[in-house]
């Protein structure tokens, strides 16, 4: 099983914890799952426990809750404008969930939801219908001069609204594939230098420190792309309900 | 690469439905409502006592005018009786002034007047000497008497001459 101990890809292996099946369906409670429900607890006891005490002046556990908060709300405003409140518990359950994912990912022996292409796809799937069905609520089929660019001259447009259409229709992939790449291709380096300690023996060291850095760097990139996937969101929202 | 494991899609999707669609009641039922209280109840408590603040400084400087006021007001009164009593002791001075000058004019005037009577009276008699003592040298220088009268226009005749 020595083999088995390198593959720096067995971490993101789903394993059935309890199998189940609805009809045809596999709804089996994998880690994936746990980690999930993990996830959105830690979120809920971050955000619900912060503010149990309700202070006026917050003490430091408020005041991250608070931050976070106010830290997307800031977002939506910056990005969207006013018009962006009513989307406010979406945006900001995405970020979280998001973020935590990311994070707990970083809990040796845990499991990063985030690293897997479907689950990403998933949430940017989701984005992607949404957004577009605000774009049509917002301005009926006004919404589809978004793939007309202003300006330019019109036998160009033949050109220039199959390649806005295409990368409209690109967005979901961009988004999933970004913060699967990222986790996945972060996870694995360090499994990788945690594979290279363990060989080298003494001389371990030197892979070990780049893990040390590596570790730091992939926090890093956990808050960053929980946050790119959220800043992205809101800009396609705010397209949708502003049309460019 | 476990990720392209088609058999493992439904579970992560079923569950991942759940569990987001479960955040997504939490963080809008619970958790966000509750901040957003928080937060607002804040905003309004700062901006209260920010007005309230106003209010103070404002009332602060209504009093601190009214006292100025009243020390400028009380200040100008001690001027105007100040002035009022030094008026008032000036006139009195004067007045008594003007009296006492009146009363030593008037008293210079009587012993003027005094004086005068006193020398008339002396001329007078100086007069009726001057006659007597030319009658007796007369009568002396022609052993004969010399008439009264004749004696006093010859006095009154040289003293008009001399004067």
């Amino acid at each position: 099983m020595a083999e088995k101990a390198i593959d720096p890809l067995h971490q993101f292996e789903i394993v059935r914890l309890i199998p189940a099946k609805i009809g045809n369906l596999d709804v089996s409670f994998t880690n994936a799952s746990l980690w999930m429900v993990i996830a959105i607890a830690a979120v809920t006891v971050f955000l619900v426990g912060g503010m149990r005490q309700r202070a006026l002046v917050p003490g430091r556990w408020q005041s991250m809750a608070e931050l976070s908060y106010e830290f997307i709300a800031g977002m939506i405003q910056d990005n969207v404008g006013s018009s962006g409140k009513k989307f406010f518990p979406f945006i900001f359950t995405l970020f979280m969930f998001i973020l935590f994912g990311n994070m707990m990912g970083m809990v040796p022996y845990s499991f990063t939801f985030t690293s897997h292409i479907v689950v990403t796809f998933a949430m940017a799937f989701v984005v992607f219908i949404g957004v577009t069905i605000v774009g049509f609520a917002y301005h009926g089929a006004h919404f589809l001069s978004f793939f007309v660019p202003k300006g330019v001259p019109k036998i160009m447009l033949v050109l220039m609204v199959p390649i806005e259409v295409l990368s409209y229709l690109t967005r979901p992939v961009s988004l999933s594939i970004r913060l699967f790449a990222n986790m996945m291709a972060g996870h694995t380096m360090l499994k990788v230098f945690a594979a290279f300690t363990v060989m080298l023996g003494i001389f371990g060291i030197a892979p070990l420190a780049i893990n040390v850095a590596l570790t730091g760097f992939e926090f890093l990139v956990a808050f960053l792309q929980a946050y790119v996937f959220t800043v992205l969101t809101c800009i396609y929202l705010n397209d949708a309900i502003h049309l460019h | 690469m476990p990720q392209l494991h088609f058999q493992d899609f439904p579970p992560q999707l079923v569950w991942l439905a759940i569990t987001f669609v479960v955040l997504y009641l939490l963080m809008s039922k619970v958790a966000l409502p509750k901040i957003g209280q928080v937060l607002d109840a804040r905003a309004i408590k700062i901006t209260a006592d920010l007005d309230r603040a106003t209010k103070l400084k404002d009332e602060a400087a209504g009093v601190l005018a009214a006292y100025e006021k009243a020390l400028a007001d009380a200040r100008a009164q001690a001027q105007a009786t100040i002035k009022a009593v030094a008026d008032r002791m000036q006139k009195d001075a004067e007045a008594r002034e003007g009296a006492l000058a009146k009363k030593l004019a008037a008293d210079t005037e009587a012993a003027e007047g005094r004086i005068k009577a006193a020398r008339d009276q002396a001329m007078a008699s100086l007069t009726q000497v001057a006659a007597e003592i030319t009658k007796a040298a007369a009568e002396k220088l022609i052993s004969q008497p010399v008439n009264d009268a004749v004696a006093s226009a010859a006095v009154a005749a040289v003293a008009k001459e001399r004067a």
